[in-house]
């Protein structure tokens, strides 16, 4: 391996530090550039989307009422009077979803936290593919800009869910073009960005790191390189189908014989000899090949954030993982899973009783390592000498908060009671549990634990405690009452937040409690972008290992240069050596020598 | 991975067998659609023949079969789930399976 | 800065990173292909009825013949590098663009040929299916194209500069065009013969 070291002053071949501004900080194929790129961008959609529910959140506690300052910001189409059109709610619902879980969650968890910190811990001078991995950015972004653009498209954004299932999301409006190209190009950003990370881990790892001595942040990088490089390609091919059928008339999902508004749907709107379509299409054609990705894909989105929080609860227990050969077979075992239980979102669709009890049978046993993982990290801190940083109190929340989640998720993979709790607000409790005080915690932990390695400056601890403790408090306000009103039986996505309906009477008062919850807890992220940005210029200075951790990226420079390591590391030790009997220290890092 | 002239030129040689065998393939691809089976035969012996056709392409033209094992775990991983992905979503549509018995006609099953 | 193991292969594993990251993206492809499969026995086995016999069965096989045989020409083109020949690598690189060429005219005439008679996509799913399979197997071919162009043009300089490095890739678009025929090897009995 070439390091900078070997060749003297002279670093490297390429001259990073000769390189034009555009080429060293926009088109650069340094990886923790990239990674701080996606880091940066999908925060930013993080926040944009939340934005998104802060306005509809109003529309529901104060039904047709004018949205306060701003209503008069979205025109007669969208909000005449400032008061939400239904059209409106829906595409605020539809994108809220789409922009949350492919624009922020996985480009923050994998394309930011994957890029900048996985080569780093094991030992890489950069990823396998650098050019590959700037196209993966720039491709991701070109995605969010079309995505972004579908609000301004005559007709509004994608107003069929996250999900769009045909046949209403064939004959939307045209946003949800927009949104089937949008979805085209951030698979393929995926699709890339997934080759580069496994073959960098199979291919770079430093001498002497051995699988079993890999961070379990890159065990979890790795399972979901997989889940993204196999589940996401029957997403394309689905989004191509219903791009057809809306643009060249196909029926793929279209069945015979369909009557909208009154009339049997015809061949194509605008076309002057309107024949009947063909027919002869399956809805539930688009939901098996959705759902086979977006199961796949709530793994993608929770298996970083076990991996961030393995990290940070190691290094703040100062002692090793329990179980980490239990938590490894675990976490390959749920990916393998993962890929056989999708049909338990589509148990209302009419499917047959075998294949029912298949699905069930499937959801209930990838369960098991999930638990094995939690129950691990909750067993690591069993006589543990427990630094409270801020990256901890995030990384400890995660524990209960996920546990609520998956323990909610067990009525909904059961089909008797799924028939009860099916497209109610307990689904968007649910599932909010696993990627808000979940994962989204985790990542934010990961923020204030690895800011220092990507600037060489710490974040403030006060503004951290504010952060954390203002949004724990609001997060939970925010989604436990979503599980009275889902077992209260209120619908979810309807604009009036159920008003309509006489049983929702007595859970029509929820909806001010989340109201009010959502927006103390945008309130509350205002110390986290302050803390963010100031610190860059501000936070005080630290050098390699301000954590005093064991893993291979704090034996770089903070921030590390072009080509990562100073002279070629060389792995020692498993990755938690943490109180080692005998020890000076209570950390011994993977990389160091042994001593005489 | 060989290198060396005699291996190659002895590959060369398998090349050619593979193409040979693959043009007979495909003639009988051709020829046995001419009998018009009932459907599920002939879908079974078109994947069959296909299946050959393919294993040869991707033993000998793509070196398959001296490749690592990272390839080939990678692709029976993908041939578990292409298989899954095929079959189980026309399964959920039959209603009447696990109902009744196999050795029935389809009808009494509700299908 | 050097990123290890891009030209010789990694000790344990036995690969170079190009290799490895080859086989992935095939393994997306299958995924890829695969939905439009599972798509076609959803629809078929959902149909009331389902044509046969509209597609033309001559042109189909010899559309397979030419794919296969570009095949073996594409495996001669990596095999004559690695016996350091570079006449006959250009010969063989060049047969099978050529091959890759007269498939995709073949398939022009096969689709004008149903859209003159007004039979697109949307006149019925078999059509809408076809269409599909054969359309992004087309693009496919397309794409294996450019990449064969460039090795044929700008790119040929790498053999002067790093030969291994020349051949490894050359060895890859081998491997994406193996698929690309292993795909229509599938395609060719499902839609036109079933």
């Amino acid at each position: 391996m070439d390091y900078p070291a070997t060749h003297g002053s002279h670093a490297g071949h390429d001259h990073a530090h000769d390189l034009p501004f555009w080429r060293k900080y926009i088109f650069s194929v340094d990886h923790k550039v990239i990674g701080i790129q996606y880091a940066i961008t999908g925060l930013l959609f993080l926040l944009f989307g939340f934005s998104l529910m802060m306005i509809m959140r109003y529309q529901l506690a104060y039904p047709g009422q004018p949205i306060p300052f701003i209503g008069n910001w979205f025109g007669a189409d969208k909000a005449p009077g400032g008061i939400m059109l239904p059209e409106f709610y829906n595409q605020l619902g539809a994108m809220h979803g789409t922009i949350m879980v492919f624009l922020g969650v996985v480009p923050l968890a994998v394309g930011g936290f994957g890029n900048f910190v996985m080569p780093l811990q094991i030992g890489a001078p950069d990823m396998a593919f650098p050019k590959l991995n700037m196209m993966s950015y720039w491709v991701y972004f070109l995605g969010g800009v079309v995505m972004l653009a579908s609000f301004f498209v005559p007709g509004g954004a994608a107003q069929s869910g996250w999900t769009s299932y045909p046949p209403l999301s064939v004959i939307a409006p045209d946003g949800q073009t927009a949104w089937l190209f949008g979805m085209i190009f951030l698979i393929t950003s995926s699709l890339l960005g997934s080759i580069n990370f496994i073959v960098t881990i199979v291919q770079l790892r430093a001498k002497g790191l051995s699988y079993m001595r890999l961070p379990f942040f890159v065990w979890a990088q790795f399972v979901t390189s997989f889940l993204l490089l196999l589940a996401f390609p029957p997403l394309e091919a689905a989004g191509v189908l219903q791009l057809m059928d809306r643009l060249a008339g196909t029926s793929f999902f279209l069945p015979s014989g369909l009557v909208v508004s009154n009339a049997v749907l015809t061949s194509m709107t605008g076309v002057a000899d309107p024949t009947t379509r063909a027919g002869g299409g399956n809805p539930l054609l688009w939901q098996h090949l959705f759902w086979f990705l977006a199961h796949p894909e709530v793994y993608v989105l929770i298996l970083p954030a076990m991996g961030i929080v393995s990290e940070i609860i190691a290094n703040n227990t100062r002692k090793p993982l329990w179980g980490y050969r239990a938590m490894v077979y675990s976490v390959v075992f749920l990916g393998f899973m993962s890929f056989v239980v999708w049909a338990h979102h589509m148990f209302m669709t009419g499917m047959g009783t075998a294949m029912s009890a298949f699905f069930q049978t499937t959801t209930m046993i990838i369960s098991i390592p999930s638990v094995v993982i939690l129950t691990a990290l909750l067993l690591s801190l069993w006589g543990a000498s427990i630094r409270f940083t801020t990256p901890m109190l995030f990384a400890l929340a995660f524990l209960p908060m996920f546990g609520i989640g998956g323990l909610t998720g067990l009525p909904l993979g059961l089909a008797p009671t799924d028939i009860h709790l099916h497209d109610t607000y307990y689904v968007i409790g649910h599932f909010h549990y696993v990627v808000a005080p979940g994962t989204i915690f985790a990542l934010f932990a990961g923020v204030y634990y690895w800011f220092p390695k990507a600037t060489g400056r710490m974040m403030n601890e006060t503004l951290g405690k504010i952060h954390f403790w203002g949004s724990i408090i609001c997060i939970n306000l925010v989604f436990m009452p979503m599980f009275i009103q889902g077992l209260g039986g209120m619908n979810r996505r309807m604009y009036d937040g159920g008003m309509q309906f006489v049983h929702n009477a007595d859970l029509l008062y929820w909806h001010v409690v989340i109201g009010w919850a959502a927006w103390g807890l945008g309130l509350f992220q205002l110390p986290f972008i302050v803390n963010f940005f100031s610190s860059i210029k501000w936070g005080a200075l630290v050098d390699k290992n301000p954590w005093d951790a064991t893993t291979l990226e704090w034996a770089t420079p903070s921030p590390p240069g072009h080509g990562n390591f100073v002279t070629e590391p060389i792995v020692y030790r498993g990755p938690y050596e943490y109180s080692v009997p005998g020890s000076a220290r209570d950390f011994t890092p993977q990389f160091e020598p042994e001593r005489a | 991975m060989h290198s060396d002239p005699a291996a190659i030129q002895k590959s060369v040689r398998g090349y050619i067998m593979v193409f040979v065998m693959l043009m007979i393939f495909t003639v009988m691809t051709v020829a046995v659609a001419r009998f018009h089976f009932a459907v599920p035969v002939a879908i079974a012996v078109a994947l069959v023949i296909a299946g050959m056709k393919g294993t040869m392409v991707a033993a000998v033209f793509m070196h398959l079969n001296h490749e690592r094992w990272w390839v080939y775990g990678t692709l029976m991983l993908t041939v578990v789930f292409f298989l899954v992905l095929l079959f189980l979503p026309v399964l959920t549509s039959l209603d009447g399976l696990g109902t009744g018995s196999p050795w029935l006609p389809l009808e009494s099953r509700g299908r | 800065m050097n990123i290890p193991y891009t030209v010789e292969a990694r000790p344990d594993t036995g690969l170079p990173n190009g290799k490895l990251g080859i086989w992935l993206f095939l393994a997306s492809e299958v995924m890829l292909f695969g939905a439009l499969f599972s798509s076609y026995i959803l629809l078929r086995v959902g149909a009331a009825e389902w044509p046969s016999g509209e597609l033309s069965v001559p042109l189909g096989t010899i559309n397979t013949i030419i794919l296969i045989g570009s095949s073996v020409t594409m495996v001669m083109a990596w095999a004559s590098l690695k016996l350091n020949n570079w006449g006959r690598h250009r010969l063989y690189l060049g047969l099978t663009f050529l091959l890759a060429l007269v498939f995709l005219v073949n398939k022009y005439f096969e689709y004008a040929e149903h859209l003159h008679l007004g039979e697109g996509p949307n006149h019925s799913t078999f059509l809408a299916i076809y269409f599909t399979l054969t359309g992004l197997h087309g693009l496919h071919i397309l794409g294996g194209m450019v990449v064969m162009a460039y090795f044929l043009g700008p790119g040929a300089k790498m053999w002067k500069t790093e030969p291994e490095q020349f051949t490894n890739r050359i060895e890859y678009t081998g491997l994406y065009w193996h698929f690309v025929d292993l795909v229509w090897i599938f395609l060719f009995p499902v839609l036109y013969l079933l």
